[in-house]
């Protein structure tokens, strides 16, 4: 089919045509244009998912070996140790599952930071985009649907584990808190893509912040085994406030938007109180990263 | 009608170092313009700030007559750019970033598909379009860089030392197309510190020198005015210095001798700045005869680019990339241009 193009056709294949992009109606489609980048962008990363997947893999192993290594070292603790009813299987899998979901996007900084070091966000920054935000947009849905695939895993590993499985609306709240926790995490990094100077530090950045995060956080236990000071901590981490709403959702059939999911030190958080602070988390996130972004953007 | 690119008392530092003091010139719709200089000139710098990647300290820099500055977006609509280190995601094959560079500017999804077929065709990229950018060679990667730039029909294209690093084949593939992509009536701006590259490509040139223009116009004006040709003179293949100092002295007192240089690095030999249009290297020879000194080998040519540079300078380009290279900090400056 491909016949050799002649002369004439080659001088218009490659003579300059400024309105093929549409600009004389240029206002109407900016929506349409950032829609457009935004797509291409996210299709970029899932493309280099499918053809290299071991992050995908290695994200799904760890959390895996997590519940079955954590589990199988606390499978003699007395029972009731981690509350009424709660065996450490039921206790574990909320701290997986978002521990999973938090390191994921802490690591989504990464591939913008390589784009950066490079060059190939140099391709996209010559391009008139709609606007730069497109570049954190795709990113970001690309984390949120690997964090939602990695939490209906670690949601059946556990129940095959013993953990049992909450209702659609059990899910449907897990769903919505990983989300957040994700979305809040996943600016995080990539403002600190651009603001770092170069992958080393980003990547010293995750390393001091993922388990010392881990660990002052209920993920493994409770509030109450913890000492003062850590409580505190524990009380102030984002992370505590992802995880005791998904636990009581894990421990008790009938949950409601005014159930009290989490004690700290002060006082108890209602689930509905739980999402506002998760809310306020990515709020603050958003705000702080505006002016890493627009240095870089402007 | 305004010019294609205009830049204009342009200044650009990075911390301390001033990579670009003063830049003007202006590129004319439907040329190839040559950027011609070292590196470390403020070549790339220059086109850094032309394609909206930074942003001058001072000057005016206009696409079209839009202003880069005021209107960043319309100016990227305007341009291709071809970076000099190819960025491509080797995980995509040539069709998938070239997919990915259409979104980006925006093209009607309708005719994507036709246009990157067409691409890849005019490019010869047929063969490679559905494989693994990743396994591509450097002459292949170039041709994908110069249809991801030409994807959206820009009115200039900046290409950025587009063949450093390749062999001489694609080297010839890319300036066929350069000239064909004139033809068309693209604007061309090319940076290269290979002379022959500028003189058989470019319509116009500026060659810029330590982050200033110093000379622009035709390659056979900038030529022509430095007048008179070169001749190139070895006594023997080594010459000892005694025999030099000879020569040059009863070289000089030829009536159409202009200047006498003695080039130790090249064996002293001599190189001479002599009228045009005159029989000299006869009477070169028989004056050189008349004191029983050989001759080795002699040649006349008419000024080159390099002497141009050499003129304006005090040393050839190849000389001031030598120095530039051994005095430059590569990784500093690539960690700037992060910034």
């Amino acid at each position: 089919m491909s016949q050799s193009i002649s002369s004439q056709n080659i001088k218009s294949v490659l003579a300059p045509n400024p309105g093929i992009s549409g600009q004389s109606n240029q206002q109407s489609s900016s929506l349409g244009d950032f829609i457009q980048e935004t797509l291409a962008l996210t299709q970029r990363l899932f493309i280099q998912l499918q053809r290299r997947p071991s992050t995908l893999v290695a994200g799904i192993i760890q959390p895996f070996m997590w519940l079955v290594l954590f589990g199988a070292l606390f499978s003699k603790a007395p029972s009731g140790l981690f509350g009424t009813d709660l065996s450490y299987a039921k206790f574990l899998a909320p701290g997986v599952i978002v521990f999973t979901a938090f390191s994921g996007a802490l690591n989504a900084g990464l591939p913008v930071m390589f784009d950066r070091e490079f060059g190939f966000l140099n391709r996209l920054l010559v391009a008139p985009l709609s606007s730069r935000y497109s570049i954190v947009a795709a990113s970001t849905v690309y984390i949120i649907a690997l964090s939602f695939i990695q939490t209906a895993v670690i949601v059946l590993a556990s129940a095959i584990l013993g953990a049992g499985l909450p209702g659609l609306a059990g899910l449907s709240a897990i769903a919505l808190i990983v989300f957040l926790i994700v979305l809040g995490v996943t600016a995080l990094s990539l403002g600190l893509a651009f603001a770092l100077p170069g992958h080393i530090e980003l990547i010293a950045v995750i390393f001091v912040t993922n388990l010392p995060l881990l660990f002052a956080s209920t993920a493994l236990a409770p509030l109450s085994f913890m000492a003062d000071w850590l409580q505190v901590i524990a009380s102030l981490n984002p992370l505590t406030y992802a995880i005791e709403p998904i636990r009581y959702i894990y421990g008790h059939g009938d949950w409601a938007i005014n159930s009290i999911v989490m004690d700290t030190p002060w006082f108890g958080f209602s689930f509905g109180a739980v999402i506002l602070v998760l809310l306020a988390f990515d709020a603050l996130i958003l705000l702080a990263i505006q002016p890493l972004l627009r240095r870089r953007f402007a | 009608m305004s010019a294609a690119v205009l830049i204009e008392n342009l200044q650009k530092s990075y911390g301390d170092v001033q990579a670009v003091k003063d830049i003007s010139f202006t590129v004319q719709p439907g040329e190839i313009f040559g950027l011609l200089g070292p590196n470390g000139a403020g070549k790339t710098t220059t086109i850094r700030c032309l394609c909206t990647l930074a942003k001058p300290d001072a000057g005016k820099i206009e696409v079209g007559g839009i202003s880069a500055v005021a209107s960043p977006k319309a100016v990227r609509q305007r341009l291709g750019y071809v970076a000099q280190e190819v960025a491509i995601d080797k995980v995509l094959t040539g069709r998938e970033l070239l997919k990915l560079q259409a979104a980006l500017y925006h093209l009607p999804q309708k005719i994507i598909g036709d246009r990157i077929q067409q691409l890849i065709e005019v490019l010869g990229l047929e063969e490679y379009a559905n494989k693994k950018t990743g396994t591509y060679s450097g002459g292949i990667r170039k041709r994908l860089d110069l249809a991801a730039g030409l994807l959206h029909q820009p009115e200039v294209l900046i290409l950025d030392e587009p063949t450093v690093g390749l062999d001489i084949e694609s080297r010839m593939v890319v300036w066929e197309f350069l000239q064909e992509l004139r033809s068309a009536g693209t604007t061309v701006l090319i940076t290269s510190h290979y002379l022959e590259e500028i003189d058989a490509l470019a319509d116009r040139l500026a060659i810029i020198d330590r982050g200033v223009v110093i000379a622009e116009g035709k390659p056979s004006e900038l030529k022509d005015k430095l007048g008179g040709d070169r001749v190139t003179l070895r006594i023997r293949e080594f010459t000892s210095d005694e025999e030099a100092d000879k020569a040059k002295h009863i070289l000089e007192s030829l009536s159409f001798v202009e200047e006498v240089i003695i080039n130790a690095v090249q064996g002293n030999s001599l190189n001479l700045i002599v009228k045009s249009g005159q029989s000299s290297l006869s009477k070169i020879e028989q004056s050189l005869a008349e004191v029983e000194l050989p001759t080795f080998s002699l040649a006349q040519s008419r000024p080159s680019l390099d002497d141009v540079y050499l003129a304006a300078t005090g040393q050839t380009i190849m000389d001031a990339q030598i120095a530039s290279s051994s005095a430059r900090d590569l990784k500093k400056e690539k960690k700037q241009q992060m910034k």
